[in-house]
Formats: structure tokens, C-alpha cells, sequence
């Protein structure tokens, strides 16, 4: 029998609906991975008992026949995502011993299909970061090493656990979230699948909040099918987030036909930056060739605005930040370093209980929307972003998706970046598909000249996943994408 | 366009007349039995902290939904307040750090209020009709409460409030004195609670005031002001300012500046004090609420609501005039309170209305007053009292006995028929029994007879002697023409 961590999401479907192995002996082989895989740091909650619990009433349920879309399947959840009885601390100090009383409506959606819950997975603190090495509980290493080196390199982030327990078969599919790019950066640096779906797709309740505009939820898996049957039970409207949005649910793992003839696919020129690494554009000239094959039609686009969307966003989501954080002041739950006085206390708790970057983007968040600044920065930030999805309608007049790179590098080694600009740019490709709220999947599609994983991403129509995932589903085909990190850590 | 100054309203000072000018910020609770962005119970009271929801203490990753029935009191006191109603608003964060804030902001609308433009009309003592014009009625957010006093070291918190929805409405600085203010917020009290949008009960917080105070010579431009915040009473709110026009005028005249400044009214010393300095001004840094979409509705919704206004103060009162008869005063004073209003009209109906006006503001007013209790709760009911204007009216009694029935009505609450029957105090009318008691007190008294025939005034005084020997209950006009009879004065 093959490894029960190696089987992808639908395959373990397909083995536990024919009674090849059953959601114990799944949920057992992958509590092992997860106990094996500690050096990668991935999970800062581990859960077994509760993955065993699920485990043994889903085969009750298969057994009789009666099982759901997702029924026994072990997946790892970003500790961003709030669960009831779990410990949930979005990597951060300031939610020491947070266990919520309720659970967040993606993570409900997640049970109410049938699966069990591995552990919390490790992040950016409060999801900021893109290197995953912001976490209080320590950085993740990234499963993939360089050619013949064994330099440690970061999974990307701020879904990096998310993204190296999917890569290093810890866990067949895990949750992430993606305000800038957290969930396509770190997919691209792991070989693995990751969706950020329209923003109003996805319910944002139960998830701690980082930029609330711009914050959308999705899943990490191995390849673009998993990614559809993952997102297909995470997505829906939820009254108890009115930015979600009340349309149907279509089903995604039909839209994998493997037939693009036809499709309209943009090339936006804006993307081919100055600096570019040659081994980023040839992959995507490779991906064209790719879909030009399957029978696409590529046309060149413009995205004009495309160069003041990093600066905006990082006008945008920290002014957010900074309000959606404010709530962490000691007073009710999490962290608390007693002061002189209130004000004291809340200077304590929150120097205390906040990260550098953290700290960081709340001042600039603080900074943009002051008096006298607000003008300058927020409200032309905001035009920025208007600009931008206008940008957007109007290449989409023309195409049905777009094709650009996730990342303009691959993996980096801890440490490498502390610039925090630099850092920044890693988002490059990214940011703009949440400025304009659109849905943007990563697809791995080659390796760097150094071996490690390259992504390629597709934009979409808001609320067009559809499309995403057939596309995506033929560049997986043509790419052929099989490669694995080794076994190091086991 | 600007009022004129009126000289007659204006405060005497050492350099001339002072004018006072005046603006009212009514923070005014929406009667609803759930707060402004959940579900949790708005209801005054409870023991702390039990009426508070995951979003009332900003959870992580909880998110506002606003509650359609605040939107529709807030359109309808807006209608009330005859003002333009915006199709299209948005809430914004106004950010702050305070224990009983658990967001660390509140939402508020700033840039845009669901409400605009309006006015409201008061009517003075003198006669004078004042129009207050009305700058914006916008929805938001009330805080918890900080209990200072439980503990030596630390202050408690009960977020029972924090969320409860309050329509804040911002009049224009066109309140000249003390006694137009309190006319102005008894009259926006008298619309609310018409419209039933909020209960305006003061006592219990449901309605208080910020205050904005300024004086200035007649003429001149406006003077700089300052806020007293939070006043809870209308009574309070002439007294404060009253002392705060006084306490600037002193400082200006003697050569001083006003420093702009947020003031608390101390209602024991009946004096305003300083409440913050300007080192601790805050930035509220307002933004919109990423997690709110605007708030947009259509002409229909407010049609709709326009359509079940019930009848307003103003047109009440016309129709009093119109159809009672009634002063405008008398009306006035009647409508000022719809449960006034509706007492009056039942204990009206089919009588004699100058006479049910005299009676309830008389008589009725002056019951309660001494009982301090509120019309709803009335010992003596509307119909009872109409019953009391029939029996004079039809001469069962006189208006004398008539008090003296209404006091008894006030102590057992019995209908009046019953009392008058019980108690022997029917009025007698029978000319033998009268004429019999008239002979007998005019024989006795053969002086006062002789009186009588130079000075015809003191008939009065046989007048009262049969009464005194009636117990009241001769019919006075039958009295007197048998006396006049008796002693050859027709």
C-alpha cells in the first residue's frame, strides 16, 4: 500500500468511499507525518486527540454509507482561523492562551463536510509577513532544500505552515489566508496549489482580521483538483458577514474539464518588470506556450495602474491593521502586562505583545490616517485601488483570465531579506489581484535553476474561480509538476 | 440664514450685551430590542456584562451586521425631524483607546449620515416661534460603561451598553438662551417619542446631550466655543448653560481668551468644569468600516416608512387649534407629550374641550406633578375624568364638589358617578328644599339682609352660608335667584 500521506485530497476520498483504508488509519498516518515534520516548525497546535475523534465518527458515517464531501479527510488549519476549543493565537503573543468560544464559519463549513482537524497551523504574526519569520512561535522551514545545499529557506508567507505542511505531505490540505498574497506566494515557494477566491466568496467571520478589505481565505493543497474540493466546502455566503457575497456556489471539480479551446488568456505587459530573473519570464513564456498549445488564444493586456499598487496597498492594509488590532489592549482576553495606570498598561501589553513587523504596520497604519495625512495617503490610496479595478474591468472586456508569475523569486533563506521594502516586493504580483478583490490562484510549473519550486498565477473574473480552476487544471497537466522535496526532517 | 440677534434674550455684561449662542448634539438611544450591529438585547439594566455578544467584546474575527430596524427609526425620526433622507450612507471608525470600548473604535457615520437637512419648529412662552435647524441625524454606537468605585486599585467594565444603537442629532448653533435649548430638546424628545424611535427617558440614559457654548456681542462672528458633554437632564442642560455663558463672559471681559475645550457639567455645584486638556486631543483617524458596506436603500423604503408616520406634534397642535378651539399655548402645552395629548383627546371627546383642556392642565397636571408620576400611569383616567365633565355639565354636581371628587378619584381611582351616589354628593336642584334653608339663614340674619339692599356684593355671603349648610351641594345658580328672590333684589 502507497504511503496514505502521499494520496491527495481526492484520492483519499476515492480509498475511504471504497473502503481501501479507513479515516482512523488515514488520521493516524498523518498524526505521525505532523509528530515527524516538528522540525519544520508548521504546527503551533497540534490536535491529534480531536483528529482521531473526527476520524472515528466519519468512519461511522462511511460504514453506513452516509458519508459528505470531505467526510475522514485530515486537514491542518491556520491559526488565524478561530476554533472553539483550540487554542488560536494568529502567531502572536498578545493572544497568549486565547481558546474562542465559537468557530470560525470556514473552519464550520470544513466539519460540517466531514473533516477532521489535524492542529493549528504556524503563520505571519497576524498574517503579516511574507517569510513566515514575523510568528512568535518561531519561523517554518520550508521542506525544500537548494540543489545539493542544506541551507534552510522559508516557506513564504504569511500561510507558511500552511503551505509546508501541504509540501512536506504533513497534512493533504490545509486553510490559508491571502490579504496581499499569503496564500499564492507561499504556494509557489512550496510546489503546491493555492487559491485566494473573489473577495466576498469566502465568510470572513471567525477569522482574526488583518486588513479587512483586502482578507479572503482559501485553501493550500497539492493540486488543482484538491484546491476546487476544498474551496468548494469553505465558499458561501454567511450572513454574519455582510461583505460575503449571496451567489451560487458553482460545482468546482466539474469545472476541471481540461478543455481551454478558446479561452481568451491576457498577458499584462505591466508585469514584466525591470530586474525580472530570466528564469521567472522564461517559465511564463513556457506557460503561454503551454496554453497556446491546449488551444487558448493569448492576447497581450495593459494594466496601467499596475506600479502604484504595491505602495497602495501598503497605505491601505496597514491603516486597517491598525484599526482592526486596536481591540488587542489587554483589557478582555489574551495578553495582559499590568501598568501604572490603564494607559500604561495598554503601552505594556501591546510593546510587549506585538512583533517588530506588527509594530511596524500599525504605526504606518496609524500614521496614513491621521489628521492631516489622511488625505494624502488614504484617500489617494483608495483612488489608487479604484484605478486598479478599473484596470482590471477593462483588460477583462477581452479575456477570460490572465496569466502572470506568483512571485518574482523563488525561496529565499532566513534572514536574507530584512529590508522591510524588499520583503514588500515579494507581494509584487499579488497585491493587485486583492486591491481589485479578484481571485488569483498559484499553479507550481517548473523549478529554478536551483531547484526549487516556480509558480504561475492566474487571474480571474470576480467570482469566476470557475474558469481559474480549469485553467489552472491544464497548466498542472502540462507542467507535470511532480517533483518533492526530500524527506530531511524525517 | 443667520437669526438676528434678539436684545431682549441677550446677557448684560460690563462691555455690553452679550449674545449666547448655542448647539446641541442629542445622542438619543433607537428603541430597539437589539443593538445596533448584533443581536444581543439593548434593554436597560441587567446585571453587568450579560447582554454582551461575541461583536459587543470585539472577539477576534467577529464582524458588525447592521440591524434593519435601527436603519428604518433612524429614517423615520429623520422624516420626523422634516429632513432629507440619504439614499446612500457610510459608517466610519472612530478610533480610540478606552476600557469600555472593546473595539478600540466606534462605529459612527462621519463623512456621510443617513440623515441630512432638517429643522425643528419651537414655540416660546412669549409666543415667539422658533425655527432650529437641524445639521445631520447620523446612526452609531454607544459604549460600555467603566465603574470606577467597586475596586481600591482597578476599574470594572460592563459592556451591557457597548454596541446599543444611538441616533446622534446635531442641531445647527441656532439656540439663542437657556430656555429656547431646553424648548428645543423637549420638542425633538415630544417628535421621537411621538414617533416612538426612542422612549426619551433621560433618567435612564436613553437620551443626553453635549452641549456647545459660545457667546458674543451682537454681530459679531462666532465666538470659540466649548462642548459640555453628556448632560442627562433638560433641566440640567439650561443650567449648564446658563453658568457657561456666564463663566466665558467673565473670562472675555476680563481681558482672558476662551480656550476650545470638552467640559463636564457638575449638576450639584450646578457648575461646568474642564474635562480634558488639548495635550490629550484626540485623532480619531476616521475611515470607513471595511467590514460595512455603505448603507444604501431605495426611495420605496423611506416611502414606505413615510406612509405609517403617525401625526406629529406640530400638526397635532394645529388641529387642536383648529378643532377644539384651544390657545395655541393651551395647545401647545398639550401636545408637548403625545401620552398628554391622548389623555386630553379621550377625556375631550364629546364635551366641552376648553373645559377637558382646563381640567387636564389644571386639575390633572397639577395631581401628577405633586404625585410625580407620568400621565401613562395616572390614578385618574382620561375617561374617568370625562365622565367628571359630564356630571357638572349636566348639573349633577357643581365645579366645586367636582374637586372635591377628583381628589377622591385620585386617592381610590373609582369612576366619579359612583363616588358622587356613594357619598351623598349629588348637587340638589329642588327649589322647595333651597327655598326652605334660604328662609331660614335670610331670617336669621336680618343685618346682613339690610346690607345686602345698599351693598347688593355681600349677597355673597348668604351665598356661602347655604352652601356651608348644603355641604356644597345646592345648586349654586337655583341659590341664587331664590336669594335674590328672597331679599327683593329682581
Amino acid at each position: 500500500m502507497t504511503d496514505l500521506t502521499d494520496l491527495t485530497i481526492a484520492e483519499a476520498r476515492d480509498g475511504l468511499s471504497n473502503r481501501e483504508f479507513s479515516a482512523v488509519e488515514l488520521a493516524d498516518a498523518h498524526i505521525a507525518a505532523m509528530e515527524q515534520g516538528r522540525l519544520l516548525n508548521a504546527f503551533v497546535t497540534e490536535t491529534p486527540e480531536r483528529a482521531l475523534q473526527d476520524a472515528e465518527r466519519s468512519d461511522g458515517r462511511l460504514k453506513a454509507g452516509d458519508g459528505r464531501p470531505l467526510e475522514g479527510i485530515p486537514l491542518g488549519i491556520k491559526d488565524l482561523f478561530c476554533t472553539q476549543g483550540v487554542l488560536t493565537t494568529a502567531s502572536s503573543h498578545i493572544l497568549d492562551g486565547f481558546v474562542p468560544t465559537y468557530e470560525s464559519t470556514v473552519t464550520a463549513n470544513l466539519w460540517r463536510d466531514g473533516a477532521a482537524m489535524l492542529g493549528k497551523l504556524n503563520c505571519d504574526e497576524f498574517a503579516m509577513g511574507s517569510s513566515n519569520e514575523t510568528s512568535h512561535y518561531g519561523p517554518v522551514d520550508n521542506p525544500w532544500r537548494r540543489n545539493g545545499a542544506n541551507t534552510s529557506l522559508v516557506p513564504g508567507g504569511s500561510s507558511g505552515g500552511s503551505a509546508a505542511a501541504v509540501a512536506a505531505r504533513l497534512c493533504p490540505g490545509a486553510t490559508a489566508t491571502d490579504t496581499g498574497g499569503s496564500i499564492r506566494q507561499p504556494a509557489t515557494f512550496t510546489g503546491t496549489v493555492g487559491i485566494k477566491p473573489t473577495y466576498g466568496r469566502v465568510s470572513r467571520w471567525g477569522i482574526v482580521a488583518f486588513a479587512s478589505s483586502l482578507d479572503q481565505a482559501g485553501p493550500i493543497t497539492r493540486d488543482v483538483r484538491d484546491a476546487a474540493i476544498m474551496l468548494q466546502s469553505m465558499a458561501g455566503h454567511d450572513a454574519k458577514d455582510t461583505t460575503s457575497v449571496d451567489v451560487p456556489v458553482p460545482d468546482y471539480e466539474a469545472a476541471l474539464t481540461g478543455d481551454i479551446r478558446g479561452l481568451r488568456v491576457g498577458i499584462p505587459g505591466e508585469y514584466r518588470m525591470e530586474g525580472m530573473p530570466g528564469e521567472i519570464e522564461s517559465l511564463w513564456a513556457t506557460g503561454v506556450e503551454w496554453l497556446k498549445a491546449a488551444g487558448a488564444e493569448v492576447v497581450d493586456v495593459s494594466l496601467p495602474h499596475t506600479k502604484y499598487a504595491l505602495p497602495a496597498y501598503y497605505i491601505v492594509a496597514p491603516a486597517e491593521a491598525s484599526s482592526n488590532l486596536a481591540r488587542y489592549d489587554g483589557v478582555r482576553y489574551g495578553l495582559r502586562v499590568p501598568g501604572e495606570d490603564i494607559v500604561d498598561m495598554y503601552e505594556n501589553t501591546r510593546a510587549a505583545g506585538f512583533g517588530a513587523e506588527v509594530r511596524r504596520r500599525v504605526l504606518i497604519g496609524t500614521y496614513v490616517l491621521s489628521a492631516g495625512y489622511y488625505d494624502a495617503y488614504y484617500v489617494k490610496a483608495q483612488k489608487v485601488r479604484t484605478l486598479i479595478k478599473r484596470d482590471f474591468e477593462q483588460a477583462f472586456e477581452n479575456v477570460d483570465v490572465m496569466l502572470t508569475p506568483t512571485t518574482p523569486n523563488a525561496a529565499f533563506a532566513p534572514g536574507e531579506i530584512t529590508d522591510p521594502v524588499t520583503m514588500y516586493l515579494n507581494d509584487i504580483f499579488t497585491v493587485t489581484v486583492n486591491m481589485a478583490g479578484l481571485p488569483g490562484i498559484s499553479v507550481p510549473a517548473g523549478l529554478s535553476s536551483e531547484g526549487l519550486p516556480l509558480g504561475l498565477q492566474f487571474i480571474g473574473k470576480a467570482f469566476d474561480e470557475s474558469t481559474l480552476f480549469r485553467a489552472a487544471g491544464v497548466l498542472e497537466q502540462a507542467a507535470g509538476f511532480d517533483a518533492q522535496p526530500g524527506k530531511w526532517w524525517a | 440664514m443667520e437669526r438676528q440677534a434678539d436684545f431682549a434674550k441677550c446677557i448684560k455684561g460690563s462691555t455690553g450685551d452679550w449674545e449666547v449662542v448655542v448647539g446641541l448634539e442629542i445622542h438619543a438611544q433607537v428603541a430597539s430590542r437589539a443593538k445596533l450591529f448584533s443581536g444581543a438585547s439593548a434593554e436597560f439594566g441587567g446585571a453587568p456584562n450579560t447582554h454582551v455578544s461575541l461583536v459587543d467584546a470585539a472577539m477576534p474575527g467577529m464582524l458588525p451586521v447592521i440591524n434593519r430596524f435601527c436603519v428604518e427609526q433612524a429614517v423615520r425620526s429623520g422624516l420626523g425631524l422634516k429632513a432629507e433622507i440619504n439614499l446612500k450612507s457610510v459608517f466610519d471608525r472612530k478610533n480610540y483607546f478606552y476600557p469600555d470600548l472593546p473595539q478600540g473604535y466606534q462605529i459612527s457615520q462621519y463623512k456621510s449620515p443617513i440623515v441630512g437637512e432638517g429643522e425643528v419648529l419651537i414655540d416660546m412662552a412669549d409666543g415667539e416661534a422658533v425655527t432650529i435647524g437641524i445639521e445631520r441625524l447620523h446612526l452609531e454606537q454607544d459604549a460600555g460603561k467603566s465603574v470606577h468605585d467597586q475596586h481600591p486599585t482597578s476599574s470594572y467594565v460592563d459592556l451591557n451598553r457597548s454596541g446599543v444603537a444611538l441616533m446622534e442629532i446635531v442641531s445647527r448653533p441656532d439656540i439663542r438662551s437657556a430656555e429656547e435649548a431646553r424648548a428645543y430638546v423637549s420638542k425633538v424628545r415630544a417628535i421621537l417619542r411621538y414617533l416612538g424611535t426612542c422612549d426619551g427617558n433621560m433618567e435612564e440614559g436613553s437620551m443626553r446631550a453635549d452641549v456647545n457654548v459660545s457667546v458674543r456681542h451682537p454681530g459679531d462672528d462666532l465666538g470659540t466655543r466649548c462642548e459640555i458633554k453628556n448632560v442627562n437632564s433638560i433641566r440640567f442642560i439650561g443650567q449648564a448653560i446658563e453658568h457657561e455663558a456666564r463663566r466665558q463672559i467673565d473670562i472675555i471681559e476680563d481681558g482672558g481668551v476662551i480656550d476650545q475645550e470638552t467640559r463636564l457639567f457638575d449638576p450639584r455645584k450646578g457648575e461646568t468644569r474642564s474635562m480634558r486638556s488639548k495635550e490629550e486631543a484626540h485623532d480619531y483617524r476616521y475611515f470607513p468600516d471595511p467590514d460595512l458596506l455603505p448603507l444604501e436603500f431605495d426611495q420605496a423604503f423611506v416611502d414606505e416608512i413615510a406612509g405609517s408616520l403617525p401625526e406629529l406634534p406640530d400638526a397635532r397642535k394645529q388641529r387642536f387649534i383648529d378643532d377644539y378651539s384651544l390657545s395655541p399655548y393651551d395647545a401647545g402645552v398639550l401636545v408637548s407629550d403625545r401620552a398628554s395629548a391622548q389623555y386630553f383627546e379621550t377625556a375631550a371627546k364629546g364635551r366641552d374641550a376648553k373645559v377637558a383642556a382646563n381640567w387636564v392642565m389644571g386639575e390633572l397636571f397639577g395631581l401628577l406633578n405633586r404625585a410625580d408620576v407620568e400621565i401613562e400611569t395616572s390614578p385618574i383616567s382620561a375617561e374617568h375624568l370625562g365622565e367628571l365633565i359630564d356630571l357638572i355639565s349636566d348639573g349633577t354636581i357643581s365645579g366645586r364638589i367636582a374637586k372635591d371628587v377628583f381628589e377622591i378619584m385620585a386617592e381610590t381611582g373609582s369612576a366619579p358617578g359612583s363616588i358622587v351616589d356613594e357619598r351623598g354628593l349629588r348637587q340638589v336642584s329642588d327649589t322647595g328644599e333651597i327655598e326652605r334653608i334660604v328662609d331660614e339663614i335670610v331670617s336669621a340674619n336680618p343685618d346682613q339682609a339690610a346690607q345686602v339692599a345698599e351693598r347688593p356684593k355681600a349677597i355673597g355671603w348668604f351665598v356661602g352660608q347655604i352652601m356651608k349648610a348644603t355641604q356644597g351641594k345646592a345648586n349654586p345658580q337655583v341659590v341664587n335667584e331664590l336669594l335674590k328672590k328672597r331679599l327683593g333684589m329682581s
